[in-house]
């Protein structure tokens, strides 16, 4: 539904004319919507700079927000919704500070007193322009908020995976948040390559810092055992705490002949005793031969 | 067709597989092995397969073969270097190798099999003492 050439001279003309007091109004609105939370000069520059953005728009001809005219004015609503997501105002809030130009149309139009149909015809159309470019912000914002969001999923996936040297032959994997498959996924492959390149026979699993086990963790953790037995570490999971197995009881999951310990004292205790016994094993067989 | 090569070291068979395995060239290698162990009289085997990338169910399956058949023939199997994708895959898949040893290394695989070893003779020895106790006991 664009609009006609006549309607948007018309409403370049009005934006035109009558630009300071739409753009005090428009401010006004947006004001009372943000309760303070810009102050009054930053949103009246904001504003001052969509309101050319319309009227240059409008005055090249763009009867749609796709047209290229409406370039520069796409450009200023993302913009907009990008440092408005960024800042943390909600979605409405974004939206709204667009569709505030409607009531500031209102009071300009109605200005001279003669409201006629022509006018009110007028109205609606430039507010269906109006909806379109508040849409336009609100797609924008949710995809500011996507990028956002998958930006920080990334940098928590880099951020809590260590994998860390415990002793000569052991290392540890602190879990840390809860365990997703891509995440799961992340920490098998880490601890694997950490066996293959320092060369360690034994692996713990740390899962004090996990909030909670159901079917699918255990899963995960146990395919990470199963794989590094495959390799030739054995793996031991530690730091269950008291409602977690609890939990894992209660869900019937089985962890088999796996080793399971209540602290990573305990691990470590265990890893180094086993340790020690095979060193001792073949101490012996030296010496006897 | 391509050959593994199976080199005797010691008391130990190290067989590096640096070729893809094919099915005929795995059936081969099974083959081989079983040949040198009886004509080496080793008692351990040590399959490296650090080089490899895909390991399929039927290479997986001839591992396994291969592990049952040099027990037979008194002799223990272990299965090193294997790939993090590698096992990451064959857990996927729900292949586990059961009866297969496994080691990090082939540094790490032969201090397994002189474990074993020792362990297998202290046993014996274990049971020598009873047998001796039991006949002191029993004069």
């Amino acid at each position: 539904m664009a609009l006609s050439t006549d309607e948007v001279g018309r409403f370049a003309g009005l934006l035109e004319s009558n630009g300071d007091a739409l753009t005090t109004a428009w401010t006004d609105a947006v004001a009372t919507l943000l309760r303070g939370r810009l102050s009054h000069a930053e949103l009246h520059r904001q504003i001052a700079e969509l309101q050319k953005g319309f009227q240059s728009a409008l005055a090249g001809g763009a009867g749609d927000l796709e047209a290229d005219a409406a370039g520069e004015l796409r450009g200023l609503l993302s913009e907009l919704s990008n440092t408005r997501a960024r800042q943390g105002f909600s979605a409405t809030e974004t939206a709204v500070s667009i569709f505030a130009l409607k009531e500031a149309m209102l009071t300009v139009l109605g200005q001279d007193g003669d409201i006629n149909a022509t006018t009110l015809r007028d109205y609606v159309s430039f507010s269906a322009f109006v909806d379109r470019a508040g849409l336009f912000t609100f797609d924008s914002y949710v995809r500011a908020r996507e990028e956002l969001i998958s930006d920080q999923a990334e940098q928590l996936l880099e951020l809590s995976t260590p994998v860390v040297k415990l002793w000569e032959g052991v290392v540890a994997v602190p879990l840390v948040g809860t365990l997703d498959s891509a995440r799961a996924q992340v920490v098998m492959e880490r601890l694997l390559q950490t066996l293959v390149d320092t060369g360690s026979p034994y692996a713990i699993i740390d899962i004090t810092g996990v909030p909670a086990v159901d079917t699918q963790v255990a899963q995960h953790i146990l395919k990470t055992v199963v794989a590094a037995r495959l390799m030739g570490a054995d793996c031991i999971i530690s730091g269950i705490r008291p409602q977690i197995a609890q939990t894992i009881v209660a869900l019937g999951i089985e962890f088999g002949d796996i080793a399971t310990k209540a602290s990573l004292a305990d691990a470590l205790r265990h890893v180094l005793r086993k340790a020690d016994v095979n060193a001792g094993r073949r101490g012996a067989g030296r010496r006897e031969s | 067709m391509e050959r593994v090569p199976v080199l005797k070291i010691g008391d130990i068979l190290l067989v590096s597989i640096q070729i893809d395995m094919e099915d005929q060239t795995a059936l081969q290698l099974q083959e081989d092995l079983a040949d040198r162990i009886v004509e080496t009289g080793c008692h351990g085997v040590i399959i490296d397969i650090s080089a490899l990338d895909i390991v399929d169910s039927f290479v997986g399956r001839t591992l396994a073969t291969i592990a049952s058949i040099s027990r037979v023939l008194d002799a223990e199997t272990v299965v090193v270097g294997m790939r993090p994708a590698v096992a990451i895959t064959l857990v996927e898949l729900g292949l586990s190798l059961p009866g297969i040893r496994t080691a990090l290394n082939v540094e790490l695989g032969m201090a397994l099999l002189a474990r074993e070893r020792d362990f297998e003779f202290k046993d014996i020895d274990d049971d020598e003492d009873d047998a001796d106790e039991a006949v002191v006991a029993a004069s």
